[in-house]
């Protein structure tokens, strides 16, 4: 195939990790980041020596200074903290690739710990507001579960205006679970059918628990420096072709369209600077934290026309042997979902164009698309990566 | 209570909550606006006055809750985003003609504003369906 990819900037992910996933005992979130930014910069043939730019947040108050003091990293050029939600990722990844190519850092690195599951940090209260925010006068009293409710709104609007079913969305539940099982990591292996995710326990209508992602401890590291760097890595270096970001809304009532997220924009933005279109795409990471979410993304990212998200991922399009092989790990439903996915989404992505993906590999990937998207699918950045 | 409830944009709304639901309207463009804000949002005039807004809209989107998540609120029952007439929407819940949350509603379905005492705070614009 011809491709009118664009190496701009010749700016690379020269190294990948995992932190330990799943429930995680023995460690901290820090010392988790800690092994896994070793072992990225390993790949990269690099050590925290070289680190001179720092993308983190959600590890301590200020963002990224928690971090940095505990890896020793004490003196960064660049130093970034976008709280844009599981989306932050891979905006930093857009954010430190305009960072290096105008040499304001060399070696970025990106990433996140968490241990949600162990210390039982998530309710559907979404937390606590401060009493007198806009949150708390005119949408905490009302009781909407956060976020499954805002999403569940998003989904039933869906439905009412596309004829989207349940089956559909069970069906985004059942192939992130056939690529789970290919993946010796992932949280969720047992065998799923639409029947059975259609039998599971109703939460918020129209979503039910097979339409909601795991909530697990988690996180990874990921290296972005320059092409010269690049080549002295122990692994092959991945290409950043492209990256966007947006936003639309925080309050539910204020989303412009419940079918039409900041994907759209950010998307746009990735592709086009990138050069390339959805039909280019070869092995996509949409960020899985409901089954709605990527209906929704394959819309906005131009995979299939508005309203038709649906009909796509029928027959299996997303899974093991589909046209379009999405959520390769197991995703946020089925592999890991720490809080915040996009850092795994882009470990996952860039396993897949190496073609070191094993019984999952995706066979000739040459580009990746990471999709990351935050709060109530309020934010979204998009990253194109290629071999 | 002796403070206004509410911040300092937001007072107006919740002063006359129980009574009237009130929203800006645009002094310049005629837009009418949701939550409060100090400018119009539509054409970015600064002059906006509060106005009584008909009470009336319709289902934008809604989800019947199965969990427990304010322990005022025993599930079942459905949150919505209502469209008002005057074109903003608000998160709300669902009330039957007792005022009590729980009914369901569709999409599209007509419906009116009603008040929900609250002890704490004024009284909390909720919606039924339309008779």
């Amino acid at each position: 195939m011809t491709r009118t990819v664009w190496d701009r900037h010749g700016v690379h992910i020269a190294g990948v990790a995992e932190t330990a996933l799943g429930e995680v005992h023995g460690q901290t979130e820090l010392s988790m980041f800690a092994a896994a930014a070793r072992e990225a910069l390993s790949e990269a043939g690099m050590t925290l020596r070289d680190v001179d730019g720092l993308f983190v947040n959600y590890m301590g108050e200020e963002g990224t200074v928690q971090v940095g003091e505990y890896l020793g990293v004490t003196a960064p050029r660049y130093v970034d903290s976008t709280d844009i939600g599981g989306a932050a990722f891979e905006a930093f990844v857009h954010h430190a690739m305009l960072a290096v190519a105008e040499g304001r850092c060399e070696v970025a690195l990106i990433g996140y710990a968490s241990r949600q599951r162990t210390r039982r940090a998530r309710s559907v209260g979404g937390g606590a507001v401060d009493t007198d925010s806009l949150a708390a006068q005119f949408q905490s009293p009302y009781g909407l579960p956060a976020p499954i409710g805002h999403y569940a709104m998003m989904a039933a609007r869906h439905m009412h205006q596309y004829g989207t079913t349940p089956e559909q969305l069970a069906e985004v539940a059942v192939a992130a679970r056939s690529w789970a099982r290919l993946n010796l990591k992932a949280w969720s292996r047992d065998p799923l059918t639409v029947e059975q995710a259609l039998a599971g326990r109703m939460i918020s209508t129209p979503l039910r628990r097979s339409d909601c992602c795991l909530v697990t401890d988690g996180g990874a590291a990921v290296v972005v420096t320059t092409a010269e760097r690049a080549r002295d890595a122990r692994k092959p270096s991945v290409r950043v072709l492209g990256a966007g970001e947006s936003q639309t809304h925080w309050h539910l009532a204020s989303m412009p369209d419940m079918t039409v997220t900041a994907g759209a924009v950010s998307a746009r933005e990735a592709f086009g600077m990138a050069g390339i279109t959805a039909a280019d795409v070869d092995v996509l990471q949409p960020y899985d934290s409901f089954t709605i979410t990527v209906l929704l993304a394959l819309e906005d990212l131009g995979f299939c026309a508005k309203g038709e998200g649906g009909a796509f991922v029928a027959d299996g399009r997303l899974a093991p042997g589909g046209a379009l092989p999405a959520m390769t790990s197991g995703g946020g439903l089925s592999y890991n979902h720490p809080g915040a996915l996009g850092a795994l989404l882009l470990v996952e992505a860039v396993r897949q164009v190496r073609g070191e993906a094993g019984d999952r590999q995706v066979p000739g990937a040459e580009i990746a698309v990471a999709h990351g998207v935050g709060g109530y699918n309020s934010t979204a950045s998009t990253v194109v990566l290629a071999r | 209570m002796t403070e206004a409830y509410g911040d300092a944009v937001t007072a107006p709304f919740w002063a006359a909550a129980g009574q009237e639901l009130l929203l800006q309207r645009c002094d310049s463009c005629g837009a009418h606006q949701f939550y409060p804000r100090p400018f119009c949002l539509a054409c970015d005039h600064d002059g906006l006055s509060w106005t009584p807004a008909s009470g009336t809209g319709v289902i934008y989107s809604r989800t019947e809750v199965r969990v427990k998540v304010r322990p005022e609120l025993v599930p079942p029952y459905t949150v919505a985003v209502v469209a008002l007439a005057e074109g903003p929407r608000m998160t709300t819940l669902v009330v039957g003609d007792d005022g009590e949350p729980g009914p369901t509603c569709e999409i599209g379905d007509a419906v009116e504003v009603a008040w929900m005492p609250r002890t704490d705070a004024p009284p909390l614009p909720v919606f039924r369906r339309s008779a």
